[in-house]
């Protein structure tokens, strides 16, 4: 029994390891490409959103190099992500693949169900092993999102362009080579280590944007076009507001225990938006308020065409930026999405908040700035 | 002189106007109406939306810009959900704050928050909410909360005998029997009630002696017991009456075709338009998926369904 799941970012590194700790055969999916995207849109709704479509691609992919059984995440609403896997399991059966779905989704009222589920993908290990399997991979994706995020922080400070990028290609090469969570976590340590002994100049003033929106767009390198690399290299220290740790920890451990307190992003993004929105629409809003209490020069929106929680975050976002003078950029991803138009709308944001910190820093005497 | 109370002519007017008219009539409000969806009216919305908002939420936000100058207070309640453990749409979780962040100058804004999903008694609290803008007595909210409701009742109960929600409100029904076959019309409700928007298509297939039926038109019970029967419960209230009406038109009102009217950017008509499509096709009845939106042009539209009427009369006539 073969099992695969969609990419999400550096989600796959954990997802794999912790299978096959429990003896689980895991294919996983040939990384997003064009190709990907295209096979997602041909065989897709033309207005879903684009994580279903690439979701599609993975799929499609992973069945035609073997796999049997796709495990999937789900939800109950209202964003439409909750009802992907159905739609994707018909588009794929009317494909005509031969394929099982399961669908891990937060119980309804039957626990019974969903350790059913469970122990069909691991084939009868007891429950303790996979709580403990659960517990290895969030310790995995935290530790993982800590690497990445050493790496934002390193990138715009590096004394030579490109070694930090180099040294996390050369990472994702020996992770999917690595097996079980033991050598993984090995081998995060040693690439934090590496990561850690970069040159860089700390004296050197950099700017620091947030990123907010859509998770999917927010962690995918592909759909974002690589954002973090790419502002990194523009001498931009990033921050995700969400990432695959953040999404493991808040979304299926502690809503499925009722303990996710959301106290602080509803106040955050009170006088804006009021109520929860789906996705993490309400999020976006807070963590934009949020970055600017933290002293963020500026902000940047993320979201796939059409998402529905995300359009309310973005026709509110104007007045956050408005009335808290932090800027932000919103940027909308298809499979449309230009890299070199992309670029452009970057450079001219970066251009634009380093303009507006110099002359913060001269009181307003606007000089133009000689480089 | 009595309080005005705008309700702007969009979104959910079409399934619960006559429940609040009667609410804030008895009240002692008067209620002011926007006019019916114009160019005007599309145009100022397409102004101050955002940009990839469906079209059903910028001709919302057209008609608050229409009400927003004759009115003491606006009515935009923040409808979360409506039947339990089912949702709406995010965007009608957040209209109210769209509404605000987008529209200028607007008169104070009477919200409320309705959510349904974890039962009804968070109902109690919204309508006392909205009362208490009118009124300190309890019991005159209460009694009024209860007439509204009655009105409701009586008003879906005329839809699904066959009325469409304008005839509903004026309280006539079509009686006419004289139609050659039924189609089946799904959709939201503010895309194909609203003629403007929908370009008069349920005219336009009366005039072709075609019957008309709608998911609001067939009884709610029949629906939800379709609906129990999905591999994964439907948690949007639409989406789900959409899907089981699909099923029950084809079925037991044996519909000839089936058109649904989706609106451009509309989350909902994207996911559960692939699932009816796939299904009715196996079925192999004739569908119609017609997108609309800002741009569409009537002729367009016209040809469409001119081209699908005349293969379901073929159709039918091959049969015979």
């Amino acid at each position: 029994m073969l099992v695969t799941f969609p990419h999400m970012g550096n989600a796959y590194i954990a997802m794999k390891s912790v299978l096959e700790d429990l003896g689980v055969e895991v294919l996983v999916p040939p990384p997003c490409t064009k190709k990907t995207l295209e096979l997602g849109t041909k065989h897709s709704p033309e207005l879903a959103c684009l994580p279903l479509k690439l979701n599609i691609g993975n799929y499609i992919e992973s069945l035609e190099k073997g796999a049997e059984v796709i495990v999937m995440a789900g939800g109950c609403g209202p964003c439409r992500f909750g009802y992907y896997a159905e739609v994707q399991r018909e588009i794929l059966e009317d494909l005509g693949y031969d394929f099982k779905m399961i669908v891990l989704e937060r119980p309804q009222g039957n626990a019974r169900d969903f350790v059913k589920k469970i122990s069909m993908i691991t084939g009868g290990k007891s429950v303790f092993q996979v709580l403990a399997s659960i517990k290895r991979a969030t310790r995995l994706s935290i530790m993982m999102d800590e690497l990445e995020k050493l790496c934002w922080q390193t990138r715009p400070r590096e004394t030579k362009k490109g070694t930090v990028t180099r040294l996390m290609q050369r990472f994702h090469e020996e992770a999917i080579n690595t097996r079980g969570s033991k050598q993984l976590a090995v081998l995060i340590e040693r690439y934090k280590n590496k990561m850690e002994h970069v040159k860089t100049q700390n004296e050197k003033e950099v700017l620091r944007i947030g990123i907010v929106g859509e998770i999917y767009t927010v962690i995918e390198p592909f759909v974002n076009i690589g954002i973090a690399e790419k502002l990194g290299s523009l001498e931009v220290e990033v921050e995700k507001s969400i990432t695959v740790s953040y999404w493991v920890v808040n979304h299926l451990i502690k809503e499925a225990l009722h303990l996710h307190n959301k106290q602080e992003i509803k106040e955050a993004s009170h006088p804006y938006l009021r109520s929860f929105v789906g996705g993490h629409g309400q999020e976006s809003v807070a963590n934009t308020v949020i970055y600017n209490k933290k002293g963020y020069d500026g902000v940047i929106h993320l979201l796939p065409f059409t998402c529905m929680p995300e359009i309310v975050a973005r026709s509110v976002l104007p007045t956050v930026s408005r009335n808290k003078g932090i800027p932000v950029m919103t940027l909308v991803l298809d499979e449309m999405t230009g890299e070199a138009g992309y670029m452009t709308r970057l450079e001219a944001f970066v251009d634009l908040i380093r303009r507006k910190k110099e002359l913060e820093n001269l009181d307003g005497e606007g000089l133009l700035s000689g480089n | 002189m009595k309080v005005k109370v705008g309700i702007p002519r969009a979104l959910l007017y079409y399934n619960y106007f006559p429940m609040w008219n009667t609410f804030f009539e008895e009240l002692g409000a008067s209620v002011v109406l926007s006019n019916l969806t114009n160019k005007k009216i599309l145009d100022d919305g397409v102004n101050c939306c955002v940009d990839d908002a469906c079209l059903p939420m910028k001709v919302f936000h057209g008609h608050i810009v229409d009400l927003k100058d004759r009115v003491d207070f606006l009515f935009i309640p923040r409808l979360i959900s409506v039947e339990k453990n089912e949702y709406i749409c995010p965007k009608f979780c957040g209209l109210p704050d769209m509404v605000l962040n987008s529209v200028k100058g607007l008169p104070p804004v009477i919200d409320c928050t309705i959510n349904l999903r974890n039962g009804y008694s968070s109902l109690r609290n919204a309508v006392l909410q909205v009362g208490r803008h009118f009124t300190r007595d309890y019991g005159k909210i209460y009694r009024a909360f209860r007439s509204s409701v009655a009105r409701l009742k009586c008003y879906e109960g005329l839809m699904e005998k066959g009325a469409t929600p304008l005839e509903a409100m004026n309280r006539e029904i079509c009686t006419e029997d004289d139609y050659c076959y039924t189609v089946g019309l799904i959709g939201h409700p503010y895309n194909i009630y609203d003629n403007y928007v929908s370009m008069g298509i349920i005219d336009k297939l009366r005039n072709r002696r075609i019957k008309v039926l709608t998911q609001d038109m067939v009884c709610a019970g029949e629906l939800d017991r379709i609906a129990r029967d999905f591999t994964k419960p439907m948690f949007w209230s639409f989406g789900k009456k959409i899907m089981a009406a699909s099923q029950y038109l084809i079925e037991e009102r044996h519909a000839r075709g089936i058109i649904y009217l989706v609106a451009f950017g509309c989350g909902l008509d994207a996911l559960v338009g692939d699932l009816v499509e796939r299904r009715i096709r196996k079925k192999k009845i004739p569908f119609c998926l017609l997108t609309i939106d800002e741009h569409t042009g009537e002729a367009g539209i016209d040809t469409r369904l001119e081209a699908f009427i005349d293969m379901l009369e073929w159709k039918g006539a091959a049969k015979c």
